[in-house]
């Protein structure tokens, strides 16, 4: 069953206007929010189990612990550059509820006392950073933006700032190089960006469904946020969910919730009647898994993590048993090639490797043993890099070769996809 | 010689003045220089807002060359980026893209004989329950069919 905290709004058009925000009960929690203590609200984040909802997970309290007592002038940025493959959940966020993100964002930037944020959308998304752009200027000519905001003595400036197309630029210190001017090359970690990141000042960088959800944990609380979902996995998550479904579309379940549940019944099921044969529950870089694991498969953290996949950003593909394996390997490892920062050699080389061993499989010219190689580069590539797109492009492999190897197999020895037939060769 | 207009210029200035730091200012001004130079950036412009920026163009180049929204060199009037990630690819753009280059004759990044057009295969564009999807300039062209997209191309003038 659906639970809309954060997307129970969508529907209403209006909602994205100051005054459509206001009138169910938008920038009501702020006044409530500036009224306590910072570290109040830090405890209550804490306390609510939130984790980040980008992809990688990490509980949102602590990481805002993590900043330093130095009298630093501290950076809150928002991360929308949304590039993990089919996830479109904090878009929509932003182009039906940018003042729920404001708000969320004000409320946070008060706790962590950051006079300053960037909300970095992703180039491609033109329509959403107007659509923010404009929400920013009406939360400053209402006052809840700028200086004293509310009569609270809390001054905070909030700017957008539009990236230029690049996947690497949604890992965090990537990000930050991209936002100082640079090439969106990630970092090498520690220093942490709490420590030091935007212009090598403490940095916050969350997710816009995580600073969304900040809002709600201040409203209700953090015993209510938490009596939805698991122990670990705290609070509702918004999954995008495409492919071969007959409804797919953002849809925000309660963390812990069966992944069979969601395809069959928010989702409509299988298009066409078919047969389920795979899911990616994560975004292209979490493993594959097939039909008979998804049936035992609860969408939070630790039961994909033991699985052996992530819950990732919440992007959701579902194949249906006639799509071919070695086919979607190809497509996933185009995309991690293609956007390999170059920065560390396992991955600008690895990334290549990759898609050139697939793509020889298809082509008719690999061997039955580049199936072995093609695990073995993938291996290679995992922990060897400053940041985790390498992995990003090594773990898809590991799930999918390994699940899905007799198809590999078949298209090597007979020249054409087991699935597809020769006809479609 | 390439120049921004006085609108332009403006836009440069401020966007110098918006951020901590200058170089911030990269990526918004590349994106105006494009916006000026229908739909690329010259090697000409680079030089040009080197200079009006008072950034080594080096720097910006650097900045130029890793973005790929950043085109080097000259696009149709309609830029059409059909998505080719996973969801769109299921959904048949790669075919769909391929009836595109045949029917106006070109290769994947070349510009139509009329200067309308170039297609791209590109990465996710986040729309994927909208899939197939195809972006042409700015705009998102959602829930395609080989038909719909054909007849879209065709009313592009």
């Amino acid at each position: 069953m659906e639970v809309k905290l954060l997307s129970e709004h969508y529907g209403d058009d209006n909602f994205k206007t100051l005054e459509g925000y206001k009138v169910k009960g938008g920038y009501e929690v702020l006044p409530k929010a500036l009224k306590m203590k910072p570290e109040e609200i830090i405890a209550e984040v804490k306390a609510s189990g939130l984790r980040g909802r980008g992809g990688a997970g990490f509980p949102t309290g602590v990481k805002w612990g993590f900043l330093p007592n130095n009298g630093e002038t501290r950076y809150l940025l928002c991360n929308a550059d949304e590039g993990e493959p089919c996830t479109f959940k904090d878009r929509m966020m932003m182009e039906k509820a940018p003042h729920q993100l404001i708000e969320g964002m004000i409320i946070s930037a008060f706790a962590i006392n950051s006079p300053k944020s960037y909300i970095y959308i992703r180039g491609e998304y033109t329509y959403a950073a107007k659509v923010v752009e404009k929400a920013i200027k009406e939360a400053y000519d209402a006052g809840y933006l700028g200086k004293n905001i509310l009569g609270s003595g809390f001054d905070h400036d909030m700017d957008i700032y539009r990236g230029a197309g690049a996947y690497i630029c949604g890992e965090e210190t990537g990000m930050i190089s991209s936002l100082e001017g640079k090439k969106g090359q990630p970092k090498l970690k520690p220093p942490f960006p709490a420590v030091q990141g935007y212009l090598k000042k403490p940095t916050i960088v969350n997710n816009v469904e995580t600073l969304a959800a900040v809002k709600y944990i201040i409203r209700d609380g953090a015993d209510s946020y938490k009596k939805h979902g698991t122990e670990k996995s705290a609070g509702t998550k918004l999954f995008s969910v495409a492919g071969d479904v007959n409804k797919p579309g953002n849809y925000e379940v309660p963390l812990g919730y069966p992944l069979l549940d969601l395809i069959n019944n928010e989702c409509g099921g299988i298009k066409e009647g078919r047969a389920l044969k795979a899911a990616i529950p994560g975004g292209t870089s979490a493993p594959i898994i097939t039909a008979e694991e998804i049936e035992k498969a609860t969408l939070d953290y630790e039961c994909l993590a033991e699985m052996g996949t992530m819950l990732g950003s919440g992007s959701i593909v579902v194949m249906d048993d006639t799509r071919c394996m070695v086919d979607m390997m190809k497509v996933i490892s185009h995309f991690y090639h293609h956007e390999s920062c170059g920065q560390c050699t396992p991955c600008r080389e690895g990334t290549g490797w990759l898609h050139k061993l697939v793509s020889s499989v298809i082509d008719g010219t690999a061997s039955v043993s580049d199936i072995d190689l093609l695990c073995e580069v993938a291996n290679k590539m995992k922990g060897r890099t400053i940041c985790a797109l390498s992995d990003a492009a090594a773990l898809p492999v590991l799930g999918i070769v390994p699940k899905f190897r007799e198809e590999f197999e078949f298209f090597i020895k007979e020249g054409y996809s087991k699935v597809k037939g020769r006809a479609n060769a | 010689m390439f120049e921004l207009s006085t609108q332009g210029q403006e836009f440069v200035k401020k966007e110098l003045q918006r951020y901590e730091t200058v170089e911030s200012a990269i990526i918004p001004s590349l994106y105006q220089v494009q916006k000026e130079n229908d739909g690329w950036v010259s090697e000409e412009a680079i030089g040009y807002l080197s200079d009006f920026m008072g950034i080594p163009a080096a720097r910006i180049n650097e900045v130029f060359h890793f973005y790929t929204m950043f085109n080097k060199k000259p696009v149709g009037k309609y830029h059409v980026q059909v998505c080719c990630n996973v969801a769109c690819a299921m959904a048949g753009t790669r075919e769909m893209t391929k009836t595109f280059l045949d029917e106006y004759g070109v290769k994947e990044g070349e510009v139509t004989e009329d200067g309308r057009f170039t297609f791209t295969k590109v990465e996710c564009l986040g729309a994927c329950d909208k899939a197939p999807m195809m972006q042409i300039n700015e705009d998102y062209h959602e829930n395609l069919t080989p038909e719909s997209a054909r007849q879209l191309l065709k009313e592009l003038k």
